[in-house]
């Protein structure tokens, strides 16, 4: 299975993709007026700033008039109107943050939710091949990434666009052969700033990766401290650090070297366009065909113009860089979900629901009375098979208890029946119909899933219970807690009921996980229950409060138990042995230890494990030490 | 406060201060030849352009000795006649100004930089050591992922500070300083006018940011509160799955993600109204220089140059002016940033080597040793590293490594009286409390060199404590550890760790390939030597059966290994390490019976009589040592041989008598299964 390297996140991708763009605009449509907005206000801020330099010619021309010939000079007049502008630049600006805010988060939300209701339709194949992390920031940095360049690269672009052209226009009027000279600098000053801005890109990225490289060693060496200490490798370890460091330190200087060079550059190629309007400028106001406002006009949009300039190529470095994120983020809501319901099964299920809500309830309430596996062969994606020509049959109330080695197969088995994964071979009956002419809601609302590490949400016990049925009232979230023999303990707890049990259930302990997701399946009260019994290590009070529980739950219940106890192995109504993808040994407890096969000799190694581990104070079992 | 925080940044930037200096100085000569270019075109407007000259009657002598300096620099340059007809010579002025100015730019940026990257590099290479060299003790209070926060962000944060935000505030000062002067000498009146609004920017700017805060801060809270939840619902999609909670999440995550767009829309509101409002300060500003300045043109009180300069001085003051306020709220976060770094560099070290060296001449050789811990042994011994850096590995065999000294010194306290361990451990009345909890009491025991010594007991009872305290993780209370007859403490940390092969009860593996992993304990170890050890521990076969084999990577970006695997490799590194004593920390708890025993027994073949201490809770592993320590509540509640403790009453029998027990449940279940069967 190829997993997505976490480390090459920011892989350019060469070329511009013109049309990964068009598509990604689709998010702009709804913000269509915004837009116009943005076009307007910019328009209008850019034409504010650049009637600046000429207020402050005409006024200065005005200044000298009256110095020099006592004329007219409507100072008051002239405040106004430059104070008309400040207002109108302070209007305008304020509205285009405005506007650019809104598209940026509007547009950074939509695509997030876009994503997000396609992450819950994706099949788990999807899943298996990208870490959870690379898909949190999939949804976050890059979806902000997108949206900044969606509304504030725009309104850059836009801004700087209209300042130099409102600014080549009113010079041309005036002046048009002192704007060409000035006009020179353009050019060499868009292929510098485009220059030292994609080799910014470059070495940012650089340090980028040796920065997330850093925090690994520094969360290895926090994390491993007491591996270290054992191995006595403080010093090879530092050594290796230091080497880690030392490539940060020489990628950032090379960065610090390119962005300290950028500022002199432009501001020297800036420096250029004044001394020749200067030059040029002063040769005519010394022959009179000029005023020296006109000049001093001239000389302040020589400063203006170098920033658009510096602006436009930035944007269009973050764009070079976007692009990768703008594929991975199409790429996720592009792809297709492998199970889904089929088209006949969509057709039924509205076919159904135009005819009438009763046959579409009798539908949804038909309960599940048999479940069979038909030469059932599986295997993931480019991995060897893992299921090999499985059947068995299940009748309604059977407990059927899974056991074997680990990698037999066993965790397939329920993944399959659950529809996580759908066979590549065979089929799967319910009451004798292929579930995937079935739609999956009805399956999946049917199901009670006790997973082996029990997942619970950031939020109070009692919303984590009632997450196995959303209607339930109060009562039934307690009394499927007392069933469980949670209660108790979830009543001792600081707010009891209303305890925040922590970013995925953290601040509670294994066992007491376990309790919680216990009552979320029995509050959901599931035709089938499904569960992979936990196998980390509890205390011995705990695991009895567990180990009745599960006898309670599982009772008269549908139940297909990846089980390691002794009690609900033994008191499954059929034990299959799986290993290699098949069905090693088959029947009831007695049955088999009579039989003095493997499950003889998973039994009593099983016995001795779990008696030894009671009288540790332990209640687990196998894989006892946990992930560190 | 104040006071000590100086002293710390300080200290901080030792080392560096020579190119802060020079760092200010250019940016005075960027400053001084930026200021130039206007007064260029002042007095080319002035005097050649318009042959005017300023009425000094109620001129200050500033004032007249300014002036006095123009028309000089203007004769230098071939007098007002020559400037007017040859109006380049300014022009080429300007551009050569600009380009020194530019220069000097470039230097102050690149030694600013310089500066800081060096300071980071050093801060985190001396935290990253300063960690390693914390007691275990320090690590069992604190939560890693405030450490690994403390550890990036907050260098990032004080790296920031010291490459731009000193220089945006060095500036801004420098500039102030400046201008004043230059502006008076023109004009007093209108230098006042220019300076009207200033503070008031200064002030609204600051107080803004300091408000604004608690928007920032909503802001991050909604995008954390929704990145947890996305975290969540992908971790547990399963479950997600398992109950149809589609459409459940989509809602929940759309209130969240919605949240976190209206608090980040509240943030641009709150700058959509910032931003146009300080342009509006700052306009009005260079718009009250106008006009006042055009008035006094006006009234001829100044000139149009002087007017000229005035308006390039005032808006290039007033930008870094605006930036200042924001700078200097960011300069607090700095200071706390700065507040946390100190407060983990300033935790004692572990001390690694003895304080009274048994070897006098090893204690010679080590002046300025480790041992006196702190900062200044800190220094010196990255100087050793850099030094050592291109050296082959110091340390080929097991041996112990001295503190701090790499080199010639270490190589002869490895001979000396530092000889590898017979192997002989005895504990004497060990006491040790944890966080006021009595963790051992009193307790006692010798293993002979060469001896298995088993240790059973509940959990909680003390039993990895004993190793802890083996390996100088912490170190008792009363009582004594001796090995080979000498005092624990006496030998020195590195020494006494390099004589232990360890398995911990949860092995740590590192982010590199499987084979790195095990030659971890050993550099230079051959790579049959790895496969060996490896097949030692029963890991070898599934190794090879991993994508890429030896070479695949541990953890995220490579295979994730079980528990049963994670401690087979971790063991196969304790015993390529071939240590006089071998340690085990319950290390096969997730191997199954068989392959224990197979481990075992393959240990015992390999390695002969050497002595093992093993904490184990199953009895196929006990049964196998040669003597037994049962630990209740941290004290000694039995030992003795397995054929002694199985006819005493207590834990060990207990777990004896379970085969009893097997085997009537057994008896029972083919008895009741015969009727129906």
């Amino acid at each position: 299975m190829a997993t997505i390297d976490p480390h090459a996140e920011e892989e350019f991708s060469g070329q511009m993709n013109l049309g990964l763009w068009r598509r990604l605009l689709r998010f702009a449509r709804p913000y269509r007026l915004h837009v116009v907005g943005i076009v307007l206000t910019s328009l209008l801020a850019a034409g504010c700033d650049n009637l600046f330099p000429l207020m402050t010619g005409i006024t200065i021309d005005g200044a000298i008039n009256r110095a020099e010939n006592d004329g007219a000079f409507p100072l008051a007049r002239y405040a106004m109107i430059y104070g008309g502008l400040i207002i109108g630049l302070a209007i305008s600006i304020a509205a285009f943050i405005f506007v650019a805010g809104r598209i940026a988060t509007g547009v950074s939300h939509d695509i997030r939710e876009a994503a997000f209701q396609r992450l819950q339709e994706l099949s788990f194949s999807y899943y298996d091949r990208r870490p959870v992390g690379w898909l949190v920031a999939r949804l976050t940095t890059d979806c902000d990434r997108l949206a900044r360049i969606i509304g504030w690269g725009f309104l850059d672009v836009l801004m700087a666009g209209w300042m130099v052209l409102i600014a080549s226009v009113i010079m041309f009027i005036i002046d048009w052969k002192l704007t060409l000279v000035m006009l020179v600098i353009v050019p060499p000053l868009t292929i510098i700033s485009i220059y030292i801005k994609r080799r910014l890109l470059a070495t940012s990225r650089e340090i980028r990766r040796h920065n997330s490289r850093i925090t690994a060693a520094f969360n290895e060496g926090i994390t491993g401290v007491r591996t270290t200490k054992s191995l006595v490798r403080e010093q090879e370890n530092f050594r290796e650090f230091s080497g880690v460091t030392h490539n940060m330190f020489t990628s950032s200087l090379a960065n610090a070297r390119l962005s300290a060079m950028y500022m002199p550059l432009v501001l020297t190629l800036g420096s250029v366009a004044t001394a020749l309007v200067l030059w040029a400028g002063g040769v005519q106001v010394i022959a009179g065909n000029l005023t020296l406002g006109t000049l001093i006009i001239f000389l302040s949009y020589s400063g203006h113009l170098i920033w658009p300039i510096g602006e436009m190529a930035r944007v269009f470095g973050d764009i070079q860089m976007a692009q990768a994120a703008a594929e991975r983020v199409m790429d996720l809501l592009d792809t297709e979900p492998e199970i889904r319901d089929s088209a006949e099964v969509l057709e039924a299920v509205a076919a159904m629901t135009v005819a009438g809500s009763a046959a579409a309830r009798g539908e949804e309430q038909e309960r599940i009375e048999t479940i069979e596996f038909r030469n059932v062969s599986f295997a993931y994606a480019h991995g060897k098979p893992v299921l090999q020509d499985f059947s068995m049959t299940v009748r309604s109330g059977e407990t059927i208890a899974l056991a074997g080695p680990t990698g037999g197969g066993k965790t397939t088995i329920i993944s399959l029946l659950c529809r996580f994964y759908e066979p590549t071979a065979g089929e799967i009956l319910i009451n004798g119909l292929d579930y995937r002419q079935r739609p999956l809601h009805w399956l999946q609302s049917k199901l009670g899933v006790v997973l082996q590490s029990p997942h619970l949400f950031g939020g109070p016990v009692r919303e984590n219970i009632r997450y196995g049925r959303l209607d339930a009232t109060d009562e039934e979230v307690e009394q499927a807690a007392r069933l469980v023999n949670a209660h108790e303990f979830i009543v001792g707890l600081d707010q009891g009921y209303e305890t925040d049990v922590g970013e995925s259930g953290g601040r509670l302990s294994t066992g007491q996980r376990q309790l919680i997701s216990l009552a979320r399946a029995v509050v959901a009260d599931p035709q089938i229950l499904i569960m992979d019994e936990a196998t980390s290590s509890v205390d011995t009070r705990t695991e009895q409060l567990i180990q009745s529980a599960m006898e309670t739950v599982l009772s008269g219940r549908t139940s297909f138990v990846i089980a390691h106890r002794l009690s609900t192995i033994r008191s499954a109504d059929r034990i299959l042995i799986i290993d290699g993808g098949r069905i090693i040994e088959s029947g009831n407890h007695h049955e088999l230890i009579q039989s003095r096969g493997r499950y003889y000799d998973l039994y009593t190694t099983q016995f001795t494990r779990q008696h030894e581990d009671r009288i540790i104070g332990l209640g687990g079992n196998e894989d006892a030490a946990g992930a560190s | 406060m104040i006071l000590k925080r100086a002293r710390t940044f300080w200290e901080l930037i030792e080392g560096q201060r020579i190119i802060y200096v020079l760092a200010m100085v250019a940016l005075l000569l960027v400053i001084l030849a930026q200021y130039m270019p206007p007064l260029v075109q002042k007095f080319t407007i002035d005097i050649a352009l318009r042959q005017e000259t300023a009425d000094l009657e109620r001129a200050t002598p500033m004032q007249k000795w300014f002036n006095e300096l123009g028309l000089s620099a203007v004769d230098l340059l071939g007098g007002a006649e020559s400037l007017r007809s040859n109006v380049w010579i300014a022009a080429l002025l300007i551009v050569l100004l600009a380009m020194t100015s530019g220069l000097f730019m470039f230097l102050r940026n690149l030694w600013s930089a310089l500066a800081a990257e060096r300071i980071a590099r050093k801060l985190r290479d001396r935290l990253y050591d300063h960690l390693q060299h914390l007691p275990v003790r320090y690590f069992d209070k604190i939560s890693t992922g405030d450490l690994l926060q403390r550890c990036t962000s907050d260098i990032e944060t004080m790296r920031q500070f010291m490459s731009s935000q000193l220089i945006v505030i060095g500036r801004s000062v420098v500039m102030l300083v400046v201008v004043i002067p230059l502006l008076l000498s023109m004009s007093g009146p209108l230098t006042s006018v220019s300076m009207l609004l200033v503070p008031v920017i200064v002030i609204y700017t600051v107080l803004f940011f300091s408000k604004a805060r608690s928007t920032f801060k909503a802001q991050e809270e909604a995008e954390a509160a929704m990145t947890a939840r996305l975290q969540e619902n992908l971790s547990g999609s399963r479950v997600v799955r398992a109950f149809a909670r589609q459409d459940f999440e989509c809602q929940q995550f759309g209130e969240r993600n919605t949240a976190y767009r209206d608090r980040s829309f509240r943030l641009m509101r709150l700058l959509a109204f910032y931003y146009p409002s300080t342009d509006m300060l700052t306009m009005t500003q260079i718009g009250l220089v106008l006009f006042y300045g055009a008035y006094l043109v006006g009234e001829r009180a100044i000139t149009v140059g002087t007017l000229w300069a005035f308006t390039f001085y005032v808006g290039h003051l007033l930008w870094p002016i605006r930036q200042m306020g924001r700078t200097l709220v960011e300069m607090s976060k700095a200071f706390v940033a700065m507040d946390r770094l100190h407060e983990i560099l300033h935790q004692p070290r572990e001390e690694m080597e003895p304080p009274t060296a048994p070897a006098t001449t090893t204690a010679a050789a080590l002046p300025t040793g480790p041992a006196s811990g702190g900062i200044s042994a800190h220094e010196a011994m990255r100087e050793t590293i850099q030094g050592v850096d291109t050296q082959p590995a110091a340390r080929a065999t097991g041996g112990a490594t001295a503190g701090g000294s790499a080199g010639q010194e270490q190589q002869s306290a490895d001979e000396g009286p530092m000889a590898p361990l017979r192997g002989e451990i005895v504990f004497e009345r060990v006491s040790f409390h944890h966080e006021q909890h009595h963790v051992l009491k009193d307790v006692s025991f010798r293993v002979e060199p060469g001896q298995t010594l088993a240790i059973v007991g509940p959990s909680g009872s003390g039993k990895s404590t004993i190793i802890h305290l083996l390996l100088r993780f912490y170190d008792c209370d009363s009582g004594r550890i001796l090995l080979d007859g000498q005092d624990i403490r006496q030998l020195g940390r590195h020494y006494v760790r390099s004589q232990f092969g360890v398995v911990l009860q949860e092995p740590f593996l590192y982010a590199r390939s499987v084979r790195d992993n095990i030659r971890i304990a050993r550099d230079g170890a051959r790579d049959d030597e790895v496969y060996e050890a490896a097949e030692v521990a029963a890991v070898h076969e599934t190794i090879t059966q991993f994508e890429g084999g030896y070479d695949a990577m541990v953890g995220e970006r490579g295979v994730t290994l079980s528990g049963g695997q994670r401690q087979r490799v971790a063991l196969a590194r304790a015993i390529l390490k071939v240590p006089p004593v071998l340690v085990m920390d319950d290390a096969l708890s997730a191997v199954d019976t068989r392959t224990e025993s197979m481990i075992l027994s393959a240990l015992r073949q390999r390695h002969g009589q050497r002595t093992t201490l093993l904490i184990a809770h199953r009895l196929t592993t006990l049964m196998r040592a040669d003597r037994i320590i049962v630990l209740e509540d941290g004290q000694v509640a039995q030992s003795g041989t397995h054929d002694q403790l199985v006819v005493q009453d207590g834990l060990y029998r207990r777990l004896w008598q379970i085969q009893s027990a097997l085997e009537q449940d057994l008896s029972e279940d083919i008895r009741q299964a015969r009727p129906s069967g």
